[in-house]
């Protein structure tokens, strides 16, 4: 198997083809745009929060595969979990792509098919592509939780 | 002597017809196997790879010449700055300036077009002047340029660009005006691979007074190069792009200009007296240059040059007209590819950005990583560009002097196997 099999294979393309939860929220309780301008990709992430937990999640992105990829499977894997919830999902999946390229990571079983992105740790440049939609959630969950906020952020990062 | 000997057997092989196969034979790194890979390098525009006398002319200086120039009173002190001294000489009729009085080593045209924005642009550029740009420069003529304009309260202006990505000189006339003080054009784009008008432009330049700039860092590796013929102000290039080392570019600027501009830094070598409360600057070019410089790189540099003079400037542009004939056709036949820049190969050197339509850059950086071919992916340090062609980025094939039709078919079997790749879910 060639790297470029490895790192493309099929979860990453189909949900590269298919993105999930692709679109806009009318009224969000959050919205932040994570932008890496070195590389170009560049995302909108809209959040409903509802009694603690987040009842809609969607993205609209412009990026690469495994940019997009990320996005659309944080999506699925977020959706519906509380603040609390969704933090430590952002924090398993960091510690994945951050952990040594020769170490294996097993996530929970709701997250199971992000482990597709590991081959992606083979080329430290494109970490931060994986992370883009993930530091941006992260910066959802905050401005949500910022009494008096205006539920705006952006996220530039390098 | 081994860089005499070695330059002079390089010499007699340059007589011979350009063949790329014996030009091949002097780069070790083409034979280098990377992760099981052939190296397929088209990667020219961001750095050339080195052929073995220049690495060769490295050694030589740490193992024979190593010594600090323009000072100690001893021979190979005095060896070290007869080498780092006469590669001026070596550029000076690389480019036919007048005198070695006008070529002052930098760290890298970056830094060449810092050092006219710091020292001529400060003395000159006062609130309201303009500074004319094209839309295509490098972020290296572009942001030095927007730093002295807010400085200054000066005005950026741009030129228009055609649909291939030429600048549009009917227009140039309206917007170079009196109130231009300077405009600074690249001789070759990095990303469209355009080879601009410089002369035309420098003629509008001249009649309002202004002065010309021209960014040579992708031009003056591939083609010959007059700055006479330019008939422009200042010319800056980086050796890094041409066969030669890291860490050395060349400011070529008119004698009477530099003579007129102040030193941007202070420091040994660029004074002539120093005194407690002030001091007086060296003649041209030290006043420029302060503090050690990197002598092994400017002698390596010095072979670079020699080595392209050997193939001769002539060679090397034709060699690029030939494979961008090839690569053109390449990209008829292939369809569904948008390349970016002019179609006419007299107009353009072989930089070729593109993108295929359902795949990003990255992706296909990658993916030809996979099968050894370097081609660069992203924004090529033109982010305003990009905006304005409403893309995140594109892919970039660039070539030298080393590059064959082959490598050329290598890379267009891996687009079409990229295409195969990114596609086969959709395609199912």
């Amino acid at each position: 198997m060639s790297l470029s099999d490895d790192l493309y294979r099929e979860t990453i393309l189909d949900h590269y083809h298919h993105p999930r939860n692709h679109g806009t929220i009318e009224e969000p309780s959050a919205t932040v745009e994570g932008i890496n301008p070195l590389c170009g990709d560049e995302l909108t992430l809209f959040l409903k929060v509802d009694d603690g937990k987040i009842a809609e999640i969607k993205l609209h992105a412009k990026g690469c595969s495994i940019n997009t990829a990320s996005g659309s499977m944080m999506t699925e894997a977020v959706q519906g979990l509380s603040l609390a919830e969704a933090t430590k999902s952002i924090e398993a999946f960091k510690n994945m792509m951050l952990q040594s390229k020769d170490t294996e990571v097993t996530l929970p079983e709701s997250m199971e098919e992000l482990e597709a992105l590991q081959g992606v740790k083979k080329y430290p440049v494109r970490i931060k592509c994986a992370l883009l939609p993930w530091n941006t959630l992260m910066e959802g969950l905050k401005t949500v939780q910022t009494p008096n906020g205006n539920g705006k952020a952006r996220l530039e990062v390098t | 002597m081994g860089v005499c000997a070695k330059t002079d057997e390089l010499i007699v092989r340059g007589k011979q017809v350009y063949d790329v196969n014996v030009v091949r034979k002097d780069f070790p790194i083409l034979s280098e196997i990377i992760e099981g890979k052939k190296l397929v390098y088209l990667d020219n525009a961001a750095s050339s790879q080195k052929p073995k006398q220049v690495i060769g002319a490295i050694v030589n200086y740490y193992e024979h010449l190593n010594a600090n120039v323009h000072r100690g009173l001893h021979t190979l002190s005095e060896r070290a700055t007869a080498e780092y001294e006469g590669v001026r000489e070596i550029v000076k009729d690389f480019i036919k300036a007048s005198s070695v009085r006008e070529i002052i080593y930098t760290l890298n045209a970056t830094a060449a077009l810092n050092l006219v924005a710091l020292s001529w642009g400060r003395q000159n550029i006062l609130k309201g002047d303009e500074i004319v740009l094209t839309p295509m420069e490098h972020h290296s003529n572009l942001v030095p340029w927007q730093m002295l304009a807010k400085e200054r309260e000066a005005k950026l202006v741009f030129l228009d660009l055609t649909a291939d990505g030429q600048i549009d000189l009917s227009t140039a006339k309206n917007l170079i005006t009196d109130r231009t003080k300077l405009v600074s054009v690249t001789l070759m784009s990095n990303v469209f691979g355009t080879i601009n008008p410089v002369r035309e432009i420098a003629k509008l330049a001249h009649a309002k007074g202004a002065v010309v700039v021209v960014d040579g860092a992708q031009g003056v590796p591939h083609m010959p190069v007059s700055v006479k013929d330019l008939d422009c102000d200042f010319l800056a290039f980086s050796l890094h792009k041409m066969l030669g080392p890291t860490g050395v570019g060349i400011l070529w600027g008119r004698e009477e200009l530099l003579e007129a501009m102040p030193p941007v830094f202070g420091g040994g070598d660029m004074i002539s007296s120093v005194h407690r409360q002030y001091s007086t600057w060296n003649e041209l070019p030290w006043k420029f240059e302060a503090g050690t410089p990197n002598i092994a790189d400017v002698i390596a540099s010095g072979t670079a040059i020699k080595y392209l003079n050997a193939l001769g400037m002539e060679n090397v542009r034709q060699h690029e007209i030939d494979i961008s004939k090839y690569v053109l056709n390449k990209f008829d036949k292939l369809g569904e590819a948008i390349l970016y820049g002019p179609k006419d190969v007299s107009k353009r050197g072989g930089v070729f950005s593109f993108n295929l339509e359902g795949i990003h850059p990255h992706d296909l950086g990658q993916i030809l990583s996979d099968r050894g071919v370097a081609i660069r992916a992203g924004h090529h340090c033109c982010q305003a560009l990009m905006r304005d062609l409403d893309v995140s980025g594109t892919a970039r094939a660039s070539f030298y002097v080393y590059n064959t039709e082959q490598e050329v078919d290598f890379l267009f079997e891996s687009l079409k196997e990229a295409k195969q790749v990114m596609g086969h879910v959709a395609i199912r």
